[in-house]
């Protein structure tokens, strides 16, 4: 049994970002970091191997610094890693994303035990897109917003989260399943585990390793195979700061209820 | 779906929605998409259709025109009763393999944004997912652009044309889907411009609902098709379908918002209770909180404002004890009117709030509580 955990290197959003004049990202400017929920899909892999024996696999589709992130993994236990990189690749949306990690992941080999785990979404664009698309592509079903996994036998029982609830769903392997936090705890780096890292295997994927890949179509990957194109980006103005009012007692409050009734809004 | 050919654009007409039902009830996202996509087919000329799924759901279909749709297509079957990705899928791409339509919005809810992938995937065209707004008409797309953007002038009345694939391409037919992205920090604007139909996700809650129009209902038509689902296309099951416990916040519906923030970590269950009488006494608000409420287990999940929350815009949205985060911003900018307090005078929430009070929540809480309804009593 393999399992392959799909992981992505984002810009860390949280902090105040940096936008050129023309209105695109300075990524140069910014920190990166792992995909948050990409966390919880690792953890869902490495808790399932613990269960299973099953290999650990973690695959990235990245400019080569992206390593750093793939020996970090592997020091929380997961046992090979892929780095898929080719200037072939770049400019990629998610559809050509998700055609260039199903053909690596077919380079691999997809067996009838195995599974993918995918994070929600990436917090550079919040589409949670790849993982469906990439199961669409390997012509295997998928499961996301998987907020609890059991196996029994060569099927997995997974809950998966709506807004109101959640429903339970039997799954036959090889499948996808994209992971939310509430998932599970990521465990962290092991002291054995920094220690065996860098003697893990880490095999690159470019566009010559790919190429014979039937998934590999020059009009599915990169700039040239995305069907989708950004017309403009643009910040939103900011909304004028509003009043600070002076104070904060009951007359404070009594004027700004004021403020309310006049508005009638109470 | 043998013949399909999404490269073949002017093959493709009217805007399609698709209309999630659960449990044999629409969801309110459908009203909204139709809404709005009724101002879409109007700029184009063409038809707007609803398309709807379930098992026993015909009876449905006609609300939907009172929103707007022109036609609802209805793919009735027992094995559409619940939803599943598998089933759905194989039936809305032979739809629309079989009838073409330009443009296929679909609700950004958690099924939706199951659906939308799957189906972008297979049909080989794009999709835009979690859009907070759709235009096709460049002169409306030029006025939203003043209207939300710090873009100059002469770029915005410059736009018309984009370049794909390295050729000049004239967009004033493309359907542009405008998102956040970097986490609120920054929007694009995203075309499909050589495949069809053009996919979007649409966030719930951010699209305004029209008043319903009995005549509009009762002039809709109805139209079934078949459903081909076969044993084998279905690799997964549902076992069951459990409904959280106990009631959920309406949180997207409410019109009055009290949210909570780490700031009440010191006594968090005075802290909620201080938001609850404050939301009451503005009439019937509800509480909500950031995400750093909820990570702590202060509130569940369903109270969640923000990126990976809800978007809510009520009249009135009161943050106690919240920072302002850009992922907490981009869930309640859009509220009528921002109060906002914080006992740290440089808290970024500052910079978005109509009125600031730099103070303790603990006390400026309960004072706000008991000046409303002073007010109120003598009015
Ligand atoms: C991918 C991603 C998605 C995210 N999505 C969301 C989201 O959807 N929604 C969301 O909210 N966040 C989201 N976040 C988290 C966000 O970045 C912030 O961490 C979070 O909003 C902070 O919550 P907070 O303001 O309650 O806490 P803090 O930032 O810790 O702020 C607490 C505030 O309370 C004030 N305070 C303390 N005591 C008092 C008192 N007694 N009286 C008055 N004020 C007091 C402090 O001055 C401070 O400003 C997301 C983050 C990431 C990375
Ligand atoms: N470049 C990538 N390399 C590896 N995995 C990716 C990549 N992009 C997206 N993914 C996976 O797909 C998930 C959803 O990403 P997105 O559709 O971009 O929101 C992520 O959480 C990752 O698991």
């Amino acid at each position: 049994m393999k399992i392959i955990v799909c992981v992505k290197q984002v810009p860390d959003t949280s902090g105040k970002i940096a936008v050129k004049p023309d209105g695109t990202l300075d990524r140069a400017s910014m920190q990166t970091i792992t995909n948050p929920d990409d966390l919880n899909a690792v953890e869902a892999a490495l808790a399932l191997k613990d269960e299973t024996g099953a290999e650990v696999i973690v695959v990235t589709m990245g400019p080569p610094p992206a390593e750093g992130m793939l020996r970090e993994i592997m020091a929380r236990g997961a046992d090979r890693a892929v780095l898929v990189s080719g200037r072939e690749f770049g400019g990629s949306d998610t559809y050509a994303t998700s055609q260039i990690l199903a053909a690596a992941i077919d380079h691999i080999g997809l067996e009838k035990d195995d599974v993918v785990f995918c994070g929600r979404q990436a917090i550079d664009g919040d589409t949670a897109q790849v993982g469906p698309q990439m199961a669409e592509k390997l012509g295997i079903p998928q499961i996301t917003y998987a907020q609890e996994i059991h196996k029994d036998g060569d099927t997995l029982t997974v809950q998966r989260a709506l807004e109101d609830g959640y429903m339970t769903i039997k799954v036959q392997t090889p499948c996808m399943i994209t992971c939310i936090k509430e998932l599970n705890e990521p465990r962290y780096m092991s002291v054995a585990g920094i220690y065996e890292t860098y003697d893990k295997p880490m095999d690159v994927f470019d566009f010559n390793t790919l190429k014979d890949n039937p998934l590999i179509d020059l009009t599915k990957i990169g700039l040239a195979g995305s069907p989708t194109n950004i017309l403009i980006s643009f910040t939103p103005p900011q909304k004028g700061a509003g009043q600070m009012l002076e104070g904060a007692g009951k007359e404070t409050c009594d004027k700004l209820a004021g403020i309310l009734g006049e508005k009638h809004i109470i | 779906m043998k013949d399909f050919d999404s490269s073949n654009v002017s093959a493709f007409k009217d805007v399609w929605v698709f209309c999630e039902q659960r449990e044999g009830k629409l969801m309110p996202t459908d009203f909204e998409l139709i809404s709005e996509a009724r101002r879409l087919a109007d700029e184009l000329g063409v038809q707007l259709v609803g398309l709807l799924l379930g098992d026993n759901v015909e009876g449905l279909a006609k609300e939907l025109g009172g929103y707007g749709a022109d036609k609802v297509i209805v793919a009735d079957d027992p094995v559409l009763k619940v939803y599943t990705t598998d089933a759905y899928a194989k039936v809305i791409c032979d739809v629309i393999a079989d009838k073409k339509p330009e443009i296929f919005l679909i609700g950004a809810t958690n099924i939706g944004r199951d659906l939308g992938p799957r189906c972008a995937a297979r049909l080989h065209t794009g999709l835009c997912a979690d859009c907070t707004h759709l235009d096709v008409d460049m002169d409306i797309y030029k006025d939203f652009l003043s209207n939300n953007s710090v873009l100059a002038p002469e770029r915005i009345a410059g736009l018309g044309t984009a370049r794909v694939l390295g050729e000049p391409h004239d967009v004033s037919k493309d359907l542009k889907m405008t998102r956040p992205a970097f986490g609120g920090n920054l929007m694009a604007s995203i075309i499909c411009p050589r495949f069809r139909p053009s996919m979007a996700t649409v966030r719930p809650g951010v699209l305004k609902r029209k008043p319903f129009d009995q005549a509009k209902a009762d002039a809709c038509v109805i139209e079934k098709v078949e459903v081909n689902v076969a044993p084998e296309d279905l690799k997964t099951e549902v076992i069951d379908v459990v409904k959280a416990a106990k009631k959920l916040v309406d949180l997207v519906g409410a019109e009055f918002i009290v949210s909570v923030g780490r700031g009440i970590a010191a006594d968090v269950e005075g802290g909620i209770k201080i938001a609850e009488d404050l939301a009451d006494a503005l009439g019937g608000g509800v509480v909500g909180g950031s995400r750093a409420a909820i990570d702590s287990g202060w509130l569940s999940a369903d109270h969640q404002v923000g990126q990976t929350g809800k978007t809510v815009h009520p009249k009135v949205y009161i943050a106690l004890g919240i920072s302002g985060a850009i992922q907490h911003k981009a869930g309640m900018q859009e509220s009528e009117l921002i109060i906002a307090v914080n006992k740290n005078e440089a808290a970024p929430i500052f910079e978005i709030a109509d009125y600031g009070i730099t103070g303790d929540l603990f006390k400026v809480g309960p004072l706000l509580t008991e000046a409303i309804k002073e007010y109120k009593a003598n009015k």
